[in-house]
């Protein structure tokens, strides 16, 4: 069993998961917000299942890893929807929702098969290292995607202050996960790194819910304070 | 050298993210017009500068906690400590930069004021129904 360290954070991080979706439907924004919500749910319900084989099976048996890395992919490819939600908020009025949804689903194939590329050259390691490889990618890809985002929103002069923060905690949380899966492979030696992964995971639910109880969906904000320019 | 790359890119839109997220909160607080009786407790007339900060800081340690408040206060203070950085090491440099940066720190202070009179009012309210039993 984990220490009561990381079972408090563990706790601490679903309580927060539930009281977004709590928020949200308090604040009457389930639906308007139906992605970031089912992400959460699901991550709920991940998080039970994991505690099942942690509990059945034990931390260091192969079940209890399957299961982990494997629902891990899950809730990445469930983030992945979230931000492409997320887009299409943002480009709702130009009527790019299809185009967007198309390119989301190109480059996700494109990941997978990437990932697949670099894991199939060693078929030992196949079925162990597949899922972590494609979280990885796309964690990479989500970055990449949620700073394409962040400069449509500069562009279009986007002022809604939930959308904007939202999208600014997605791009924090998707660098510091990119960030400690390399540092993980370039300091594995490290147990420091990988138990930062936990921490990090408390931010997201969070900011997201200080978000949706804070401000109304009306809440506005102007761009420009926006962007660290120094003159 | 992959991961050492993707390394380098994440870190540095991790401060990207982070310094816009900052800027955000502070631009909710942008607009809040401050009680006639934070300013007398600050000393602060008008608009607040980045010497302000830490006062203000030490103020809010003596008002009861608002928990919607600390996270955003955690993070500019974070914000704050960087810019402190910036100040004291590139900026020396970079003579724009010093500015750029101290009117950033005026704005990590306007937020500190801002929630330092969201909590003056918290208390009042509670107080109030405190005394309504």
């Amino acid at each position: 069993m984990p220490g009561p360290t990381t079972l408090i954070i563990w706790c601490s991080g679903m309580a927060l998961e539930l009281a977004f979706v709590v928020c949200s439907v308090a604040r009457r924004s389930f639906l308007r917000y139906f992605y970031l919500n089912l992400y959460f749910m699901l991550v709920l319900g991940v998080e039970g299942i994991r505690y099942l084989f942690l509990t059945k099976f034990g931390q260091s048996s192969d079940a209890y890893r399957y299961a982990y890395y494997y629902t891990d992919t899950l809730l990445t490819l469930a983030l992945y929807v979230a931000l492409v939600s997320l887009y299409s908020r943002v480009f709702g009025e130009l009527k790019f929702g299809k185009y967007v949804r198309l390119t989301a689903l190109f480059l996700l194939l494109g990941t997978a098969a990437f990932s697949y590329g670099v894991i199939a050259q060693s078929t030992q390691r196949l079925v162990t290292s597949f899922a972590y490889e494609l979280s990885q990618n796309l964690y990479f890809v989500g970055l990449v995607l949620t700073y394409v985002l962040w400069g449509a929103i500069l562009k279009l002069r986007e002022t809604r202050t939930r959308l904007v923060q939202f999208v600014l905690a997605l791009g924090v949380y998707f660098s510091a996960y990119a960030a400690i899966y390399a540092l993980v492979n370039l300091a594995s030696k490290y147990s420091v790194v990988s138990s930062l992964a936990p921490i990090l995971g408390c931010l997201l639910p969070l900011s997201w819910t200080i978000t949706m109880w804070r401000h109304s969906e009306e809440s506005r904000l102007m761009p420009a304070r926006l962007v660290a320019v120094h003159r | 050298m992959m991961a050492s790359l993707i390394f380098v890119v994440s870190v540095v839109t991790l401060l990207m993210f982070f310094v816009s997220y900052c800027r955000s909160l502070m631009a909710s607080s942008a607009r809040h017009m401050l009680s006639k009786e934070v300013r007398d407790v600050t000393g602060i007339p008008a608009s607040a500068s980045g010497r302000d900060f830490l006062r203000v800081m030490q103020l809010l340690q003596l008002c009861p906690e608002r928990p919607e408040d600390r996270s955003g206060l955690q993070a500019v203070g974070a914000y704050f400590k960087i810019l402190g950085l910036v100040q004291s090491s590139v900026a020396r440099l970079v003579p724009s930069l010093q500015t750029w940066a101290e009117h950033e720190r005026a704005g990590c202070a306007t937020y500190a004021v801002v929630t330092l009179d969201r909590r003056i009012a918290f208390s009042r309210e509670v107080l109030a129904q405190q005394g309504e039993y």
